[in-house]
Formats: structure tokens, sequence, C-alpha cells
């Protein structure tokens, strides 16, 4: 069982360390992983997958209740408790959708493949993206988006972790709120990486990067919360738009006066 | 003597993990030497001599299929690594035949994989892969987790004995436990034997007869119907 993961300091790129000594996420508890481009994001959620011991370019450890991790969970994916969903937007597997699913779920189950999970994966994906993916493509053939919304999927059916760590769900343009509604819905520990104000105010508290270094961690305030349902109807606003545009529709200049 | 047999298809990033390996090993008070072993070309030798400052040397095996040739040089090579005060050699091999293994027992061996290469490699490399003792996976970071894990079980699948690690070779990312692999492999003594069975005794196309046809050759023969999947032993 898993009760916490804690994050010891390292140093950045240039050598500067971290500005904290520890910090301990709890079950139940939801973190984002904020700065700009080339800030780090991405290596410090690897640091996290990786169970990091002082032996990843940061020298950061990570400990799983107290301990370093026992070594199954590194060399067997039924052990692993913990699921990420990576940047990355295309796939390099070149296996159809559904062996790739098939074997993935004999890999994280530790028994036989599920049909079962193949199709609530599918299914899953296919409500995030615009265009269904189809079991008989290739993984390679897959759009950006469809390769992110099979991920999602992927981490919420077939690993079904109690941790999550989700790398910029919404630069895909899939139906980001969506997805991490569904994906928090059973999750004890979720951390994700954004640029998005609406996704990072849904966090107990946010780690702030720059030059590969956590230079603070901020919880998120009272004031914060307040401003969040202004940020949605913003936010909803503006996908209300998107999805106009995507389906072929004009704009008038009415549209956005209710929220502005 | 510790020999490490570091074996793979070309860029699969055989030299980033014994840059790594050895770094480390150098770290711990160990004295590495490092043998090259490839068909025409090489320059790693120049490249860890100057990097590491440890005693290199480079062989090509020209018209010798590479692991034959490891076998004709290997033994010369040990000498020449201990001359030099060394207690580990590394030998990095082209492995281009993919019906012979390129390891020794009692030794070492490692098999280099991408993780970006394509779910059906593991099923490609026929001995290098089932007769070795670990599959260092390289390229992680070009993939998803979920990719890696199926990759891992593609390869168990195949080599249900050999024992899978990840790396990030470009920043030495997993590098420890092989590091572990090499300091529990005992010293090699006495005479050394290749690992597995070669698969011909005697080719009559390796000695010079062109023909194409399995009727023009004896021995070893087999027709286009008839195919066997090679795993070495
Ligand atoms: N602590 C560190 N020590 C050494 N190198 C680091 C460190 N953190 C990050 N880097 C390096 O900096 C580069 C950018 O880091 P990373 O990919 O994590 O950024 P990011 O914040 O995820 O960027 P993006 O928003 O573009 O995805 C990488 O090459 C990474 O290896
Ligand atoms: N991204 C990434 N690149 C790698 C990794 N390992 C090796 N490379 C790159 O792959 C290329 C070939 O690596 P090299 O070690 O020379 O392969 P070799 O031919 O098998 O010896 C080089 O450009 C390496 O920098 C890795 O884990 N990740
Ligand atoms: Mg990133
Ligand atoms: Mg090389
Ligand atoms: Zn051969």
């Amino acid at each position: 069982m898993i009760r916490s993961i804690s994050i010891l300091g390292g140093q950045g790129r240039r050598g500067a360390p971290d500005a904290f000594e520890r910090i301990d996420l709890h079950m139940g508890q939801v973190v984002s992983i904020v700065g700009p481009t080339g800030s780090g994001k991405t290596t410090l959620i690897n640091d996290i997958e990786l169970f990091a011991g002082g032996d990843t370019p940061s020298g950061r450890h990570v400990l799983i209740n107290d301990e370093p991790a026992p070594v199954e969970y590194r060399y067997n994916p039924a052990k692993n408790p913990i699921a990420l969903i990576t940047q990355h937007t295309t796939f390099l597997s070149d296996l159809p959708v559904r062996q790739f699913l098939l074997t993935h779920s004999k890999v994280r189950t530790g028994g036989s493949e599920s049909p079962q999970m193949m199709m609530d994966a599918i299914e899953f994906a296919n409500k995030l993206t615009g265009e269904p993916i189809d079991l008989d493509n290739r993984m390679t053939e897959l759009s950006g988006g469809q390769t992110r919304a099979l991920l999602i999927a992927d981490a919420t059916v077939i690993c079904s972790t109690p941790v999550v760590l989700l790398d910029e769900v919404e630069n895909a343009g899939i139906h980001r709120t969506k997805a991490v509604q569904l994906l928090r819905e059973f999750r004890k520990i979720f951390i994700f990486v954004t640029h998005d104000p609406r996704i990072a105010l849904l966090s107990d508290f946010r780690i702030v990067m720059q030059g590969g270094r956590v230079t603070q961690v901020l919880s998120t305030s009272e004031e914060e919360r307040g401003v969040s349902a202004h940020v949605n109807r913003l936010d909803d606003a503006l996908s209300a738009l998107r999805e106009k545009l995507r389906m072929g529709h004009r704009l008038n200049a009415g549209e956005l006066q209710e929220v502005a | 003597m510790r020999v490490v047999i570091c074996a793979g298809p070309a860029t699969t990033g055989k030299t980033s993990v014994v840059r790594h390996t050895a770094k480390k090993l150098l770290h711990a008070g160990h004295k590495v030497a490092f043998v090259k072993l490839d068909v025409q070309y090489a320059d790693e030798d120049e490249i860890l001599a100057e990097e590491l400052k440890i005693p290199t040397r480079k062989v090509y095996s020209g018209e010798l299929c590479p692991d034959h040739c490891n076998v004709m040089v290997l033994g010369d090579a040990m000498q020449w690594a201990e001359q030099h005060g060394c207690d580990v050699l590394i030998v990095e091999t082209a492995g281009l035949c993919l019906r012979c293994s390129p390891y020794v027992e009692g030794g070492l061996g490692i098999v280099v994989l991408e993780a970006t290469s394509g779910m059906n490699l593991p099923l490609k490399v026929g001995p290098m892969l089932s007769l070795a003792d670990v599959a260092v996976v390289t390229k992680i970071d070009r993939i998803s987790q979920a990719e890696r894990e199926v990759f891992r079980s593609r390869i168990q699948d195949v080599a249900p004995n050999v024992r899978v690690r990840e790396v990030n070779a470009l920043h030495g990312i997993g590098i420890d436990p092989l590091v572990n692999e090499v300091l529990e492999t005992p010293e090699v003594n006495g005479p050394m034997f290749l690992r597995g069975n070669p698969p011909v005794g005697t080719c009559t196309i390796c000695v010079g007869k062109k023909e194409i046809g399995w009727q023009s050759h004896f021995g070893v023969v087999r027709a286009l119907e008839n195919q066997v999947f090679y795993r070495g032993e």
C-alpha cells in the first residue's frame, strides 16, 4: 500500500540546489508542476517515475512510504504503483492498437491478456478524441491527439495505479478538462505538469520550476480558489469557440460578452 | 579479470552504455580496458581512450564474422588488458552475425537494444538476445512508459531468463544495476569457451562457394520451405 511519496531535493542544471529539502505527497493530494518551457518539469516527473536514487542528472531521491522503492517496482510492471502519461505525441511502436493494448493488459495485471480492458480502454480513448481510433490502426499511424488520448486511457483503464503522473495534458487538442476529471476519479495521488491555469488551480499545491531546479512550492490560496470559478467560465467559453471553429462554424461578435 | 561482452545492432547505444558503466567502475577504483570489434570502421577506441584515459584498442574483423573474430582474438586481448594492470575488460562488438552468439562462458553477456527500434526487434536478433545475461534497453526517454513495458514483455517472451534493464544512455540514468552486474561477474580463470553452439560447422559459402541455391552446397543446407526460428541452443 502506498501512503506517501517523498522527493528529496537535488540540483538544477547549473548545480544550484532545489529550494526545498523534502516534499511529501500524501494519499488524496493533487499537485501540479509549473514553469517555463525547458525549466525541468518533465525531468522532475521522470525522477518520480524512475524512483530516482541520486542516479539521475538532478541527483534527487524519491521515497515511497519513507523508504527507497523496492526494486520489483522497476522490474515488474505489474507491481509498479505509478502510471506516467508522457509528453509524447507519437508512438514508435509498430504494433496494431489491439495487440498493444492486449499485451499491456497482460503486463500490468501480471495475468493474461484482457479483451475487456482493451475494449474499455479504446472506448475511453474515443471519448477524448475527435475522430475515433480503430483497434486495427497501427500505433504509429495515430495523430498527436489520438496518441495522447490512448495514453490517458491506457493509464486509467489498464494501469489503474494509485499514483498518476501526467505531463501536459493540454497541448494535444483533446478534451482536457474531461480527461483530468476522469483520471482524478479513482486516483489517490495525482501529479501533473501543466501550463493551464484551470488545471493548475485544481491542485492542493504547485511546484514552480526554473533552470532545472525547483524554486518554490506554493499552496493554492483561498483567494486563488475563489478565482477558479471565473477561470473555468472563461475557459468554457474559449472551449466553445474552439469547438465551433473545429466544426467549421462562423463566430459572431457578441460571442464572448457574457464572460468578459 | 572480468570479461564483459557488449553486443547489439548499430547505433543502439552500446558505446554510450559502456561509457557510463566504465566511468562508474573507474570511480569505484577498478581498472578498465576496452576493445572495439567491428567489420571495417570504428573510432570508439579513440573516443573512450581520450575521454576516460583507459587502455583501448580496436580490431577489424574484415572478412571474418565478428563473433568468430572475437573467438580468435579474445585470449590475446585478455593478456593485453592484464599487462596494463586492468581487472575488467569490456568488448564492444558489432553483433552483425545474428546466428552465432558473441558471448563467452563465465563472462557477462550484455545485448543492447533500443526501445525505439520497433516491437519485432527482439524476435530478430536470435542468440545475441537469447544467450545474453542482460538485455539493456536504451532510449527510454524517447518512448512512453506503456511502450517501454510492452517492449520489455516482447523481450521476455523470446528470452524469459534474460534480465531486462532499461536505461537512458545519453544521461547515464539506470546504469547502477549494470555496474553491479559487472561486479557480480566472477573472474575468468583457465580456458574460455564461446557460449551456445555455432550454427554451422563448416559453411560452404564461407569457404568461397558462391553459387546460389541449396542444391549447390553441402553440410547444413536449407530450402525455402522448412524455416526454423534459430534460438542459438
Ligand atoms: N536538474 C537537472 N539537472 C540537469 N539537467 C536538467 C535538470 N533538469 C532539466 N534538465 C535538462 O534540461 C532540459 C529541459 O528539461 P525538461 O524537458 O524537463 O523541461 P520541461 O520543463 O519539461 O520543458 P517543456 O515545457 O518544453 O516540456 C533537458 O535536456 C533536461 O535533461
Ligand atoms: N535519446 C537517447 N539517445 C541515445 C541513448 N543512447 C544512445 N543514444 C544516442 O544514439 C546514438 C548512437 O549511440 P552509440 O552509443 O554510439 O551507439 P552504438 O553504435 O551502439 O555504439 C548517439 O547519438 C547517442 O547519443 C538514449 O538512451 N537516449
Ligand atoms: Mg516537458
Ligand atoms: Mg559504438
Ligand atoms: Zn557467425
